[in-house]
Parts: C-alpha cells; sequence; structure tokens
C-alpha cells in the first residue's frame, strides 16, 4: 500500500507501519507523530532513536525492555505516548510493530 | 567415559534421557540426569485442578518411574553452571563434568516482579495456578467462594502454555455454571496483548468465545502494581481493574541458576539457535524446552517436536557432522473451552494458528480453530499420552516433528 507522507509516497502495511526502513527520515516521523496527536520533543526523538537502534540489532521490543532501557521509565513512556505507547512509537519510528511473542 | 550432562528432568529433560539411551554407544557414553525435585508434575494438569476435574494424584508421580535403566539420575539442586571449565556445580557441593550439557531447566512464575502481587494477600484472594501449590490452594478457595468479581490476568509475555490462562476463564464459565451461582461471579479477562491471543486469526475466535460466555475483556493492559488494600490491579498508563477474587498468570522467568551462572536475557532464558537448539555461546551446549529463547510456544508439545530434533542433532555433535537446521518452531495445543469441548491449534515460526484438520489431513478426526467434543477427548487423553508415551519417547502416530501442511488453510504470520 503506498501512502502520501510529508510530500513523500511511502511503502506502508494496512496497519500505517512503514514497510522500508530506508523511506523514513525525521520529517516522516513528524508527520506520522502528528496524525497520532503527538508532537515531538527532544525525549520523544531520543526515545525514537532508542527503538531504532534496537531494531537495527534484531533485540526484541518490549515494555520490560523500556524499563533497563536507560532512556526513559514506563510511566514517562506512556505520558510521551499515550494509549498504547510501543505501537505508536514503532510507528513514528518507521519500525514494524512488535510481535509478541508466542 | 564421555559424559552427557542433562539439567532437569521435567518434560523436555526426561524425554531427552529416554530419546539418547539408546542413541549414544553405552561403552563410550555416561549419560547423568540432575533434578532438585522426586516429584514430575504434570504441569498441564495445572489447569485442571482448581476446578476438581483432576485430584492431586492424577498430576504427579515418582519420577525415576520415568528415567531409564543406565542413565544415572541424580535428585539435587543445580547452583552453578560453568561453560569455561565444562562443570556444573550442585547444591551439596559436588562437582560434575561434562562433553555435552543440555539445559532442560524450564521456566517459573516470579510474582515479585510486580509491586503488591506476592505480597500479603497471596493466596488469600491473589492466587496462580502455574505451580502445584498454586492450583491447589487456589481449588481450595472456589470450593468455598460465594461469588463476586474473578479477574483472570496475564502479567507479561511470554508466558509458558499462553492459552491456559483463556482457558482458565472458560472453564470457570462452566464450572460457577454448574454450582449453579454463575450470575453470582462477574469475569473479566485481562491480558496485556491486543486481543485475546498472540495472533489475529486465533484471537478473533477467542474473542468471539469470551463474548458468547459472557466473559469480559480488557486488553493492552500492562500492569505496573497491585493494589491489594483496595482489590484493584493498576496498568502504567492509569487504567484499574477491581476484582474480588485475582487469578495471575505471573512472569515466567527461566530458572535462577541460569541468571547465577550468566547464562541468560533479561527473563534468563537462554540464547539459543532457533533451528538447532544450539547454545548460542557454547557449542557443546544444547537448551530445550521451556528454558530456551526460541521465538515459540513454551509447551509441552514443543518440548515433544524440539526432543526428535535434538537428538538427531546430538548424534551428529558426537560423530562430527554438520547440525541439521530443521526446528520448525512446530507448537500444537489443545485449548479447552468449558461444557466439554475444545479446539486445536497448530502453527509454527511461520505460520499463524490454522482451520484444517489433524492429525491426518482432510480426515481429522480433529478440527483445528474449532470447537469440538473430539478435541475435548484429545485434550483429556494428553494426559495419557503424556505420561505414557510422550515421556517416554515413543513415537506418537501421524504427528511430526515439523508442521504439515496439507489439509490446513495456511496463512503467514506478519
Ligand atoms: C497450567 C499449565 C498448563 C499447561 N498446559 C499445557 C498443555 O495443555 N499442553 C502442553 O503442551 N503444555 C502445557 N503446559 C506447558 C508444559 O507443562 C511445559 O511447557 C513443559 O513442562 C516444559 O518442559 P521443560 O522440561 O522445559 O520444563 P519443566 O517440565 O518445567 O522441567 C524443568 C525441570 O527442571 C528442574 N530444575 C529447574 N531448575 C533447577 C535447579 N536449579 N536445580 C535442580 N532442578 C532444577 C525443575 O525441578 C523441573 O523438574 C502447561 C503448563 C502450565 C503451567
Amino acid at each position: 500500500m503506498k501512502k502520501a507522507i510529508a510530500n513523500k509516497e511511502i511503502d506502508v502495511n494496512e496497519e500505517g507501519y512503514l514497510l522500508d526502513f530506508s523511506q523514513w527520515n525525521k520529517e516522516v516521523g513528524e508527520s506520522l507523530a502528528e496524525e497520532n496527536g503527538i508532537s515531538m520533543t527532544d525525549k520523544h526523538w531520543e526515545v525514537i532513536a532508542y527503538l531504532q537502534e534496537k531494531h537495527h540489532k534484531e533485540e526484541a521490543l518490549s515494555i520490560r525492555g523500556i524499563k533497563k532501557s536507560g532512556v526513559i521509565n514506563i510511566k514517562e513512556f506512556y505520558a510521551l505516548f499515550p494509549g498504547g505507547p510501543l505501537k505508536k512509537s514503532t510507528l513514528i519510528a518507521g519500525i514494524p510493530k512488535p510481535k509478541s511473542c508466542i | 567415559m564421555k559424559n552427557l550432562l542433562i539439567l532437569g528432568a521435567g518434560t523436555a529433560g526426561t524425554m531427552m534421557a529416554n530419546h539418547l539411551v539408546s542413541k549414544l554407544p553405552k561403552s563410550e557414553w555416561q549419560i547423568t540426569i540432575v533434578d532438585q525435585h522426586k516429584t514430575h508434575y504434570y504441569q498441564p494438569g495445572f489447569l485442571f485442578l482448581p476446578f476438581d476435574i483432576y485430584t492431586e494424584d492424577q498430576v504427579k508421580k515418582d519420577g525415576k518411574k520415568y528415567i531409564p535403566k543406565g542413565v544415572n539420575y541424580i535428585q539435587q539442586g543445580i547452583e552453578l553452571i560453568r561453560p569455561e571449565n565444562n562443570a556444573v556445580d550442585l547444591a551439596n557441593g559436588e562437582e560434575l563434568q561434562y562433553d555435552i550439557l543440555i539445559i532442560a531447566t524450564g521456566s517459573n512464575i516470579a510474582p515479585e516482579e510486580v509491586e503488591g502481587m506476592n505480597g500479603p494477600k497471596w493466596q488469600e484472594n491473589i492466587f496462580d495456578f502455574y505451580t502445584y501449590d498454586g492450583a491447589v490452594a487456589l481449588r481450595n478457595k472456589l470450593r468455598e467462594w460465594e461469588g463476586g468479581r474473578l479477574v483472570v490476568h496475564v502479567t507479561e509475555m511470554p508466558i509458558k502454555c499462553p492459552v491456559a490462562p483463556l482457558e482458565f476463564a472458560f472453564l470457570a464459565d462452566t464450572y460457577f455454571k454448574k454450582k449453579g451461582m454463575r450470575d453470582k461471579v462477574d469475569i473479566t479477562y485481562v491480558t496485556p496483548l491486543g486481543g485475546a491471543f498472540t495472533t489475529p486469526r486465533a484471537s478473533k475466535a477467542f474473542d468471539h468465545l469470551l463474548e458468547e460466555k459472557n466473559i469480559k475483556e480488557v486488553t493492552d493492559f500492562n500492569i505496573e502494581r497491585v493494589d491489594y488494600e483496595n482489590n484493584k490491579i493498576i496498568d502504567y498508563a492509569e487504567v484499574e481493574v477491581p476484582y474480588d477474587l485475582l487469578v495471575t498468570v505471573p512472569t515466567n522467568m527461566g530458572n535462577a541458576v541460569i541468571e547465577r551462572s550468566g547464562m541468560g536475557d533479561d527473563l534468563n532464558f537462554v540464547p539459543t539457535h532457533k533451528a538447532t537448539l544450539q547454545s548460542k555461546e557454547h557449542e557443546n551446549i544444547f537448551a530445550i524446552g521451556d528454558a530456551t529463547n526460541v521465538p515459540t510456544s513454551k509447551a509441552g508439545s514443543v518440548a515433544h517436536f524440539e526432543a526428535e530434533i535434538l537428538t538427531d542433532n546430538i548424534v551428529r555433535y558426537v560423530k562430527g557432522e554438520a547440525l541439521k537446521e530443521e526446528f520448525d518452531g512446530h507448537a500444537n495445543c489443545f485449548v479447552e473451552t468449558g461444557n466439554g469441548k475444545a479446539l486445536l491449534i497448530d502453527f509454527n515460526y511461520e505460520h499463524q494458528p490454522v482451520e484444517g484438520t489433524f492429525p491426518l489431513p482432510g480426515i481429522g478426526p480433529m478440527k483445528l480453530l474449532r470447537e469440538s467434543r473430539a478435541n475435548h477427548w484429545g485434550k483429556m487423553a494428553f494426559k495419557w499420552v503424556y505420561w505414557n508415551m510422550l515421556l517416554k519417547a515413543v513415537p506418537i502416530p501421524f504427528v511430526s516433528a515439523t508442521m504439515n501442511e496439507k489439509g490446513k488453510k495456511l496463512e503467514e504470520v506478519s
């Protein structure tokens, strides 16, 4: 599926998650955040960078992992990305929605 | 003489002892297995114990009966694994040397991970059913409970047998109906997942069943703490769910010996190659069952499929051959849905739980993802199969270690 984000044609899945990280940039992230009613601050970007780094190292993302991230605690994480923080932050970060293990 | 050492004589360790005893030449290999308990527990039975469907005696047996002759069985706690010395220290101070090590120490509940969970109300109105003691204590509570708000709760993923808490909710519905008090009990299912189950297709089937049984659902609930004074659970988004009786599945973690030995991930699970079951760190260490971090369900059926593949790989390793990258994450679970029915799910790393028939394509007799009585009898027969075939590593007819894709409507895991 194609979607116009920040004046770019971007490939996304049905839930709106980016399919190709190379199409991501800060403007794309900014625009996705706006769609979700979030205005980005430095702290937001710090979390986004952390998530992207974890993802590139193929490490699984979880709420428990956030606790140990050293970047943010879980309460703040919820405050920055209200209503499903992992789902929203990964969407903005241009990485896949975390799969919960089966 | 060379030594193959198995840590843990639960489902996976016991199966490995039975497989390997006939595969490794006795003149060259001594097999040793260590466990802290004399008793072997049938954990799937812990689901039925609280509802007086099984008795205590049906879920525990003397472990020794299932360890084959020729295998050295030691009853001791395992204190430390020292991979750099190829050695394991036991609680009594004894040291065991190994050439090959198989880690099968399973997973345990860790209620101390959530504030207020195992405080003063633990086993008063907060219970688990993932341990023998927990299941018995809950049974005693349910026998006299007069009703109110029952909350069935999952703390965080992964947990072993991820369908068990759902089954608990379904069976509770039936139990209270039979006791003529369903109208006095309000049942809510609370999960950190976005739906009743981990994969969308199975989730839909379960959401439907919950609704049909008048069980409320709270999803995306990441618990922060239990407020045991006011009887409510609270999540990080400040959502509160009140209870009179809380039945929770606490965080599941690998055994503390893995942490002590510095061999685990955040949850003390051993990083393991998902297709060969060799540990990622040490060539002569393998891991199986709930103790690994492989991304599939933690279940007895999974351990069974893994055991076949790991046996082949141990034999190959001994001969100096390349390991087979064969394990596909195959899992197969009966899901008790109450009223004498069950459904069956079958999936692997690549494919979501699917519809179709099992074990024979197009014939069944069991139906995947559909409720039926045949499935319920399959689940009940599993206890017999477990004690008489699974543990003893007797092959189960028609069921293969890797998933059979015939006769199923497949859908890729997205
Ligand atoms: C309520 C419930 C319902 C379930 N239902 C099903 C089901 O329907 N179908 C299914 O397939 N699976 C089911 N399971 C899951 C299944 O029981 C487990 O996946 C399976 O037992 C895993 O086998 P294992 O050998 O890896 O671990 P375990 O069987 O738990 O064995 C681990 C062993 O290691 C020993 N050990 C660990 N650490 C030490 C130490 N430091 N020192 C000494 N000994 C140690 C323990 O004493 C234990 O005997 C269920 C589980 C529960 C709790």
